[in-house]
């Protein structure tokens, strides 16, 4: 399976050639960039899509199963790239399930929104530059799932960072994009110094990089070899590798939250909405967010093995992210907010669903571990219904030119494709049956109920929260009272086919898997056909049943919650909303500027670290470290005061000191020598 | 037959000549033919020591021959300089051309 080494170059290629090729002197005169650099993304995208549908394909259908009934880890491409001692650094690409599930995410959301954004960016200045930033971002990502080691996948980390850093600041001539971008990239950039750290003791303990001790031909051969470096005093050695492994992990797993903005460190993501739509789509709605979720269930044999207990620290931190970031996004008025919030809620969903998986044995590891597989699967019906959500809103920005609900209301008749894809969208964030949503959803809150009830109550709130804050998004754009001031100027109307192909495309997705998982779920179809039989936490088969307690009661939840919503806000007017407003005022408020987060970080950062600690650091600089080495010029300066004068500028001059200094040599070979 | 104190005597008075010259005038041409009155003194010793002490070589001869090329090969430089600082300046003064220094 070579061939999946395209994947990885035929972006980097196209990246190279509408990065480099100035395509609008391709005709003299006239300007046909527009075209050319989009379809050269789009082409060479759609071949990337193709490659990753066969690489799927090939290596779950036609891959002969190992013997416990696990997929094998095939490495088809694999070198070093630096040697040093017995640490290597290498460059591969290393397909395993998740990684083949995550080329499918990345190639067709990729691909939606790289079709998306010839309707979107029609006319804009900078195409060429926008599809060039795209191509970036889709290798990037792709290398970092397919890496075949932890720093392999760092290095990748670090490129979809700067992606993602110049597609929030693709507006460079408006204050907040470059603000939003210098903050995306400052944020994400402290979380990985965590992350790096957190590598270097880990490869300095184990004296590798690799994601698994377990036996194939990347990994290590034996979990005990393992901790040996290279001295050979085993017993302490290992005893400090099992304390640090934790420790390296907890690390690993802050970069892992700043990429995908857990609390506190999600401050960057609502503010990356100034970037353009399609690139929320992409990159902060279904692909770059949830690398912190792959980046755990990479290294999860190691979490797992070695430090189960502190796989708690990821459920409590999603946990409070989910809630926090769901009762932020009850209140938000601009509908890119909403989502970025929901999304912010949805990926720590998925950080639950990892941390509340437990270690077992063989067989038993699939059931104790269901959250592992609950989590990848909602990874990949999250990336769908989302990047449709957010492909929808850029629609509708498109036909109001405005990111504020209060702009909306009433669309639904002049929008219909829009409408119902997003209303399918909502339908599966929401978790109602035979939509995506529901079967990803429930198996996490089935995982959470088996780690502890609290977690799984918990949860099944946020889910509530979740099903609700979507339907007021929802019934604010599509429903109650129409702008007529804005409408007076030009009707909304309809996107180009380019903008509503992929909302379709998208939704056909959500219906279809989420249709085939919940028949599954129930017994109807058979079991294989659930996404158990692809991604499981050890590998085999695990076949998939929805514990029908939990089931039933997210699916009435959600219901009620949905009903709240249309209650509330589904009218013309809204007394309820405004009566629930004026009842708590300052409960509203602290939601709508969401907790004051921002102003604190604000704070922390320019009233305690720039003006207490930096400044005088600044100064100590400015002043004793500079003031040492002006003293030290000035004081070369005073000295050569003294001699330069030799230097008249007079040739003359010059030659009677040759000529005495040739009379004083010859002087010296006479009389002394 | 001349004594070759008498040939050396010559050169180092041509020799000192031109550096007395060299040092004291204030006309760069002036300085030029110094120049070239040193240049002289020295293929002169080439010639004599050639002739006195190995009269059956030909290396001095040569040497001389080379120096008188280099001689007019470097004259042609100075004087194009000079035409430059003269476009430049109106003068050819060495005294005033103090400027490239620190």
């Amino acid at each position: 399976m070579s061939y999946t080494l395209f994947i990885l170059l035929l972006p980097l290629f196209s990246f190279l050639l509408i990065g480099i090729v100035d395509m609008d002197i391709l005709k003299n005169g006239k300007v046909w960039s527009h075209k050319a650099a989009g379809l050269i993304g789009t082409c060479s995208l759609g071949i990337v899509t193709v490659l990753s549908y066969m690489t799927a394909w090939q290596y779950f259908f036609q891959t002969e199963r190992l013997a416990d009934g696990s997929l094998p880890t095939l490495v088809p491409f694999n070198t070093t790239w630096l040697p040093l001692g017995n640490l290597h650094f290498d460059l591969g690409i290393l397909l395993d399930p998740i990684s083949v599930m995550m080329l499918v995410v990345i190639s067709t959301v990729s691909l939606m929104v790289h079709i998306y954004s010839f309707g979107y960016m029609h006319g804009e200045r900078g195409f060429q530059r926008y599809y060039a930033f795209l191509s970036l971002f889709s290798m990037s990502m792709i290398g970092l799932v397919l890496a075949t080691n932890i720093f392999q996948m760092y290095l990748f980390w670090e490129l979809v960072g700067v992606s993602s850093y110049l597609l929030i600041g693709f507006y460079y001539t408006t204050a907040p994009a470059i603000a939003a971008s210098k903050k995306a990239f400052i944020v994400t950039r402290f979380a990985d110094m965590f992350f790096l750290v957190g590598i270097l003791i880990f490869g300095y303990y184990t004296q590798s990089f690799n994601f698994s001790f377990a036996g194939s031909e990347v990994q290590m051969a034996d979990g005990a070899a393992a901790f040996i470096p290279c001295d050979p005093q085993t017993a302490l050695v290992k005893n400090a590798a099992y304390a640090v492994l934790p420790i390296s992990l907890v690390l690993m797993f802050i970069g892992g939250a700043g990429k995908s903005a857990m609390f506190p460190l999600h401050i960057w993501l609502p503010d990356a909405m100034e970037g353009p739509t399609p690139v929320s789509a992409l990159i902060h709605a279904a692909t770059m967010v949830v690398a912190g979720v792959f980046q755990i269930a990479r290294m999860f044999p190691i979490w797992i093995e070695y430090a189960p207990q502190t796989l708690s620290v990821v459920v409590w931190v999603g946990a409070f992210t989910a809630f926090y970031a769901a009762a932020v996004a009850c209140t938000q008025s601009d509908i890119k907010r909403v989502l970025a919030f929901s999304t912010i809620s949805q990926i720590a969903f998925m950080m639950v669903a990892l941390g509340v998986c437990l270690p077992g044995e063989g067989e038993h590891l699939n059931h104790a571990s269901l959250g592992y597989m609950a989590s990848m699967f909602h990874l990949f019906t999250h990336a769908m219904f989302k990047a449709c959500l957010f492909l929808g809103a850029g629609c509708i920005i498109h036909a109001v030119h405005s990111n504020e609900m209060s702009a909306m209301g009433g669309l639904r008749k002049y929008m219909p494709v829009t409408r119902w894809t997003f209303l399918i969208s909502c339908l599966a964030i929401a978790g109602i049956p035979f939509f995506s949503g529901f079967s990803s959803k429930d198996e996490i809150i089935s995982a959470c109920f088996q780690y502890n009830s609290i977690c799984g109550w918990w949860m099944t709130a946020v889910a509530a929260m979740t099903a609700f804050y979507m339907f007021r998004l929802y019934y604010g754009i599509f429903w109650g009272t129409e702008n007529k001031e804005l409408h007076a100027e030009h009707t909304p109307h309809e996107a180009p086919w380019t903008m509503t192909l992929p909302l379709v495309v998208l939704s056909i997705i959500t219906v279809g898997v989420g249709a085939v998982t919940t028949l599954a779920g129930f017994g109807i179809l058979p079991e294989t056909w659930n996404f158990g039989s692809f991604v499981t936490a050890s590998g085999a088969v695990y076949g998939v049943h929805f514990d029908m307690q939990v089931a039933l009661t997210s699916t009435c939840i959600a219901l009620v919650s949905i009903g709240l919503a249309t209650w509330i806000f589904k009218g013309e007017t809204q007394p309820i909303a405004d009566k629930m407003y004026a009842a708590a005022p300052h409960l509203h408020r602290w939601a709508y500027k969401r907790f004051y987060l921002d102003e604190v970080y604000q704070f922390v950062t320019h009233k305690i670290i720039f003006a207490r600690i930096s400044t005088p650091i600044a100064w100590f600089d400015r002043h004793v470290i500079d003031g040492f080495f002006n003293f030290l010029a000035w004081g070369t300066h005073k000295l050569s005061a003294l001699i330069k004068g030799f230097q008249s500028g007079s040739v003359q001059q010059y030659a009677i000191w040759f000529f005495l200094g040739v009379l004083a040599v010859l002087g010296i070979m006479v009389f002394v020598l | 037959m001349i004594h070759i104190e008498c040939l050396l005597g010559l050169s180092a008075i041509m020799m000192f000549a031109g550096i007395y010259g060299f040092l004291t005038r204030r006309s760069t041409l002036a300085i030029l033919l110094s120049i070239e009155l040193m240049l002289n003194a020295a293929d002169i010793n080439f010639a004599v020591f050639n002739r006195m002490l190995f009269p059956e070589g030909h290396e001095g001869y040569f040497f001389a021959l080379f120096t008188i090329a280099i001689a007019a090969a470097e004259s042609a430089i100075a004087i194009a300089i000079m035409i430059n600082i003269y476009r430049q300046l109106s003068h050819l003064g060495v005294d005033k051309l103090t400027k490239l220094k620190f």
